[in-house]
């Protein structure tokens, strides 16, 4: 019985969502007062390892195949779950990431584990009963799910649990795992990576744009404000069916679902489809000219105005605020 | 070439969610029901990779009669013939052992899923189908084509993508991008009338999940409202009161 999280590395290294991820996962070795193993697989050098024992890892076990260099759903998910066994725990911890999305439930099967993607806080064990919570109806309502199998997988949606730090002793470990041929029959011609831009579903600050904006060509105002507040940009539907921005930016109920901090809707009404992606944002501010636009109702703040006139003060106004601050 | 593509039944993406019995079920009274929205997409690309190549598209659903006007849906869109396994889907892992077992007698090139259900926002089925049948599997794909024996896919990552070649058969979930949904036209929708739908029992499966609750997000408090001049204030408003920048 123990806990085993998985610590996901983007070109080597880790990401906001694996500390949190981490964070979590100490959180129930400690609710079940019990170790917690780290895994990193891929290409990580120790010291950026040594942030997964300041996070509460008790042990770090790391697999350095060069193989296993790039992402690999089925050859990680084998490695996770072989891991798993060796250390022989029964809960195991990763990120609803892109990535994580495809190892869950392959863990599951193979480990014979129930499967919980998408989790929102830690895990309620009273009566010898484990239940986790996660969002449901695409944010418009969270379900309480209880794992009846001895093992469990749970993923954690990014932005979700606070990263605390927890130092343990650094301990790391190297692992020697067992391929199939067969786990490598999918092939990685190429990544292509938008690096100067912050990923939507890991953003703490989101600037979204809707048919209020009028056209694609006065976005130029949101990639400011985003970049002055080092924000991700995203859209609603409307803008992404029209082709005005890409699909990966469309957040909403048939799109991304987001948890940032801030959420700052320019130029939407605020359609329920839209309202359920972003509703567990922790303070939305919502500029519109229309008064009655349904967005103002789930709004912290609202101003109603011209967009064009207000961002661009917006702009000024955060400008000024980070000069002085 | 012969493709699966794995649909629910979810509530309509308008539909307001309210739960009856003490918060543990979801009221499903006056709920408009439709495909899928991601499914949709898989499905569309599914009709699209077959007239191209000379194949079919069998849609597979596990639920109860109740689904059937959401199969008739991707009968009418497109697919040749259609399967449903006669359960209540309790939950992923054993929807997903039922499409695995099912496929084990009846293989296939190429199995398409939609990136996840909008009722309860798995995004399992995909892997654990890849898992149970030895498959390879790719989670959230935005693009996908067949090349002989051969699909070059494009998987979303946090900040870009990444394309892959992986041989059939695979299992893969589709999400926007992959290509736009389809309108059934009034041929296809008389033609999905008369089109195979196969009713077969379910397989005894334990499941390793239960809902026992529901909640509905807090409400928020009423908003504050700004002077369109006074973007100074909400920055210090953002700052001091929300604490979030």
């Amino acid at each position: 019985m123990s806990v085993l999280v998985y610590a996901e590395n983007t070109g080597g290294s880790l990401k906001k969502s694996t500390l949190e991820v981490i964070s979590y996962a100490r959180a129930i070795a400690d609710q079940n007062n019990t170790t917690l193993t780290a895994l990193s697989i891929g290409d990580v050098d120790n010291t950026e390892l040594k942030a997964l024992a300041q996070y509460g890892a008790d042990k770090i076990v790391k697999v350095s195949n060069q193989k296993l260099k790039n992402f690999v759903n089925q050859a990680y998910a084998s490695v996770i779950a072989q891991v798993a066994k060796s250390v022989d725990a029964n809960i195991i911890v990763l990120s609803n990431s892109f990535s994580g999305r495809g190892l869950a439930p392959r863990i599951g099967v193979k480990l014979n584990a129930g499967v919980i993607d998408g989790a929102v806080a830690l895990p309620e064990q009273t009566d010898g009963k484990f239940v986790v919570k996660k969002t449901v109806f695409s944010g418009k309502a969270f379900a309480m799910v209880e794992l009846t199998s001895a093992n469990k997988v749970i993923s954690l949606t990014p932005n979700s649990f606070k990263i605390t730090e927890a130092a343990k002793p650094e301990i790391i470990e190297e692992f020697n795992a067992a391929f199939n041929e067969s786990d490598f029959r999918a092939v990685l011609k190429e990544i292509v990576q938008a690096t100067d831009k912050v990923a939507l579903p890991e953003a703490e600050i989101i600037v979204s744009g809707g048919r209020g904006m009028k056209g694609p060509e006065n976005w130029g105002m949101l990639e400011e404000l985003a970049g002055v507040l080092g924000a991700a940009l995203a859209c609603s539907k409307p803008v992404s069916d029209a082709g005005w921005r890409p699909h990966s930016e469309h957040v909403g109920q048939t799109g991304i679902a987001v948890s940032p901090n801030l959420y700052i809707a320019v130029g939407i009404s605020g359609a329920i489809q839209h309202l359920a992606g972003v509703s567990s944002s922790k303070t939305i501010v919502v500029i519109n000219k229309d008064p009655d636009a349904p967005f103002f109702k789930v709004a912290d703040y609202g101003i109603v105005g011209d967009v064009f006139e207000v961002v661009p003060k917006l702009i000024t106004a955060i400008k000024n605020y980070k000069a002085t601050a | 070439m012969k493709i699966l593509v794995c649909i629910s039944n979810v509530p309509d993406t308008t539909t307001k969610i309210t739960f009856t019995n003490n918060n543990t079920q979801f009221n499903t009274s006056g709920v408009q029901f439709i495909l899928n929205p991601y499914d949709e997409i898989a499905l569309a690309r599914a009709v699209e990779l077959a007239e191209s190549t000379g194949g079919t598209v069998t849609v597979i659903n596990v639920g109860e009669a109740a689904t059937e006007p959401t199969i008739r849906k991707a009968l009418a869109v497109g697919a040749t013939d259609a399967v449903r396994i006669n359960a209540a889907p309790l939950d992923a892992w054993f929807v997903s052992g039922q499409i695995a077992e099912y496929i084990k007698n009846n293989p296939f090139d190429l199995i398409l899923t939609g990136r996840e259900s909008i009722d309860y926002n798995g995004s399992k089925v995909a892997g654990m189908l890849g898992e149970l049948l030895d498959l390879p599997s790719v989670s959230i794909i935005k693009k996908i084509d067949v090349s002989g024996t051969e699909a070059i896919v494009e998987r979303e990552i946090e900040g870009g993508k990444e394309i892959l070649t992986i041989p059939l058969p695979l299992v893969a979930g589709c999400a926007e991008g992959v290509t736009e949904p389809k309108i059934p036209n009034m041929r296809g929708i008389m033609s999905a009338r008369t089109k195979p739908l196969t009713v077969i029992e379910s397989v005894a499966l334990e499941t390793n999940s239960t809902i026992i609750g529901y909640e509905t997000p807090a409400p928020r408090g009423q908003v504050k409202l700004i002077a369109a001049d006074d973007t100074n204030q909400l920055v210090e408003l953002l700052h001091a009161e929300a604490r979030v920048i």
